[in-house]
């Protein structure tokens, strides 16, 4: 059974549709990644998944049962955690307070386990020792682990991703990816977005192309990056 | 000095004032019980108001709602039911707390400006409804029957401990409860906001999309805090007006005397902060005292205070102070456990 599954899913703002149809399969620790140019509806469709949005028709299956009018709320307990393409931390919140937030609400731990548990996380995703910090005041790359970090806090099954290597230096965005690395070891699936191909390509082991809020292509990685269609809509080639 | 000996210096310190001020109807004069309740009835509605907006992020430009039904409650507990004053506090706080569930939910549909002015216009609706309540008094309003605050639950016991006037034995009364009133709402918000749902609290108002993302209901929160402020707002304006002994719509629910200047408190004291409305009251007194003889023109050094501290200091003056100094009272901040070594 897929740990989720998009069935004709649309959406659209206005006359505008940004998701038009999209349908597919996500196998529990498998790791899809998703490109498309700008304005594909990436973001978009994750918002469908998270029930940030609601979608116009079509249904989103999780763990067998069908989410689609289910809140946000509702789906993090069924196991879906995410990040934001720009960080959104609770910036009044510490670091370890942020990631309190998710592990009481979403994750369901209580207590001196919470504590531990997100300490844990915290030392994997190197923030360790930003706990005690403000939020407000981290730089780029550590609110982008931090958003990382509270996305697991959440115990998720799933994660989304949603362009957690942009913007980081090579040296950087190593680190990011071995933590990623180790979270997809441990079972946990992973839908990432991404525009830094290099970093995407080293984790996941099928690809999706989004244009125009329609699927293109989805297979393997190398298969799909030299198709044709994908080299001139994404990478801007004429072939 | 290290920071926990800054905190435990400040909780000694408060504990301090709540002895002294406890005692101040043995050993203050009248007038000072009387001050001193009008400052503490106020700290409770910006306590109220201060978990609302600095906590919950709703801006509530119409917490006179709760005050006013609070009071019209009392009032009528004691005129129609022939109810102990007392027990019509509670009847307020009821009141108040029932008002709250239909006005949460036609304007919690509205998000920031929209939301304030909603309150606002459902505040205005009751004021002009309870106008029309002749049994007390319609739109002139009535006075509480003479003598009720004498004879009140605890008055001849408090008259006879004090050997004061029956009058005196009120204030004194009155004055207590509104120093357990602000103990309870102070200690209440601070056991709230250190729970697990103080902090999912702090996250809505944070970001509120991004604590959906983690499972926090925002819907869910954000109405629990919303009644019980109206709650707490609905004691204290039941037990102000049973001071006052006479209720009006326009005084009940006056959008300035119990929300502007609660406003004022809290932004100057420090929102989102707890001890911040306790300082914010003590300016605002001050400054009543200070320019009680330039009549209304006071109301726009209040403004251009308030302004100056928006725009200089966004945490308040307590804020300030605790940002320069390192001192704390009532801190909020959960502390991550010792790393394994």
């Amino acid at each position: 059974m897929s740990i989720l599954s998009l069935n004709s899913v649309s959406k659209s703002f206005g006359a505008l549709k940004v998701t038009d149809n999209v349908s597919f399969d996500v196998a529990p620790g498998q790791a899809l990644g998703i490109i498309g140019p700008n304005g594909a509806g990436k973001s978009t469709l994750f918002n469908l998944i998270t029930g940030n949005i609601p979608a116009d028709g079509g249904q989103i299956v999780l763990n067998g049962r069908d989410v689609t009018r289910d809140t946000p709320m509702q789906r993090v307990k069924a196991g879906v955690g995410r990040s934001f393409q720009i960080p959104q931390p609770f910036t009044h919140l510490s670091v370890y307070e942020n990631l309190m937030v998710a592990a009481q609400f979403g994750g369901g731990h209580h207590g001196a386990k919470a504590g531990q548990f997100c300490m844990d996380i915290l030392d994997r995703t190197g923030l360790a020792d930003e706990a005690e910090s403000a939020s407000g005041g981290l730089s780029l790359l550590q609110r982008k682990r931090l958003e990382l970090a509270r996305a697991m806090a959440t115990s998720p099954r799933l994660i989304l991703l949603d362009e957690i290597a942009g913007g980081l230096t090579d040296a950087e965005c190593g680190a990011l990816i071995d933590t990623i690395k180790g979270i997809h070891a441990e079972g946990t699936a992973i839908i990432w977005i991404e525009h830094v191909l290099h970093a995407l390509t080293s984790v996941v082991e099928r690809l999706m192309v989004l244009n125009f809020g329609q699927m293109l292509m989805i297979g393997e990685p190398a298969e799909v990056m030299e198709a044709r269609a994908v080299k001139e809509i994404y990478l801007g080639i004429e072939v | 000095m290290s920071k926990t000996q800054k905190t435990n210096l400040m909780r000694l310190l408060g504990l301090g004032v709540v002895v002294l001020l406890a005692l101040v109807p043995v050993i203050g004069t009248r007038a000072a019980v009387q001050d001193l309740f009008m400052v503490m009835t106020m700290l409770v509605l910006a306590l109220n108001w201060n978990m609302l907006a600095g906590f919950a992020g709703l801006v509530s430009v119409g917490q006179q709602a709760f005050v006013g039904v609070g009071a019209y409650a009392m009032f009528a507990a004691v005129i129609l039911w022939g109810m102990d004053p007392l027990m019509g506090i509670l009847i307020g706080g009821l009141a108040a707390f029932a008002l709250s569930i239909p006005m949460a939910f036609f304007t919690f549909r509205l998000n920031g400006a929209y939301f304030a002015i909603g309150t606002w216009v459902v505040s205005e609706i009751v004021r002009l409804s309870l106008a029309q309540w002749k049994a007390l008094g319609g739109g002139t309003g009535t006075s509480l029957p003479k003598g009720t605050t004498k004879t009140m639950f605890g008055v001849p016991q408090i008259k006879d401990m004090l050997d004061v006037s029956s009058a005196a034995a009120a204030d004194a009364l009155t004055y207590w409860l509104a120093l357990v009133l602000v103990l309870a709402t102070l200690g209440i918000s601070y056991a709230f906001l250190r729970s697990r749902m103080g902090l999912g609290l702090q996250a809505i108002r944070d970001n509120t999309e991004a604590a959906k993302s983690v499972g926090v209901d925002p819907t869910r929160l954000k109405a629990l805090v919303f009644l019980l402020t109206a709650f707490g707002t609905g004691l204290c304006g039941a037990l102000l007006f049973i001071q006052i002994t006479r209720v009006t719509p326009e005084a009940a629910f006056s959008v300035v005397d119990w929300t502007a200047f609660v406003i004022f408190i809290t932004v100057i004291g420090g929102i989102g902060t707890l001890p911040g409305p306790i300082v914010g009251v003590i300016v605002f007194y001050a400054l009543q005292r200070l320019l009680a003889d330039y009549g209304t023109s006071y109301l726009v050094v209040l403004g251009l205070i308030g302004i100056a501290i928006m725009l200089f200091a966004r945490r308040g003056l307590w804020g300030l102070f605790s940002d320069r100094t390192g001192f704390e009272l009532l801190p909020l901040r959960k502390m991550p456990p010792a790393r394994a070594q």
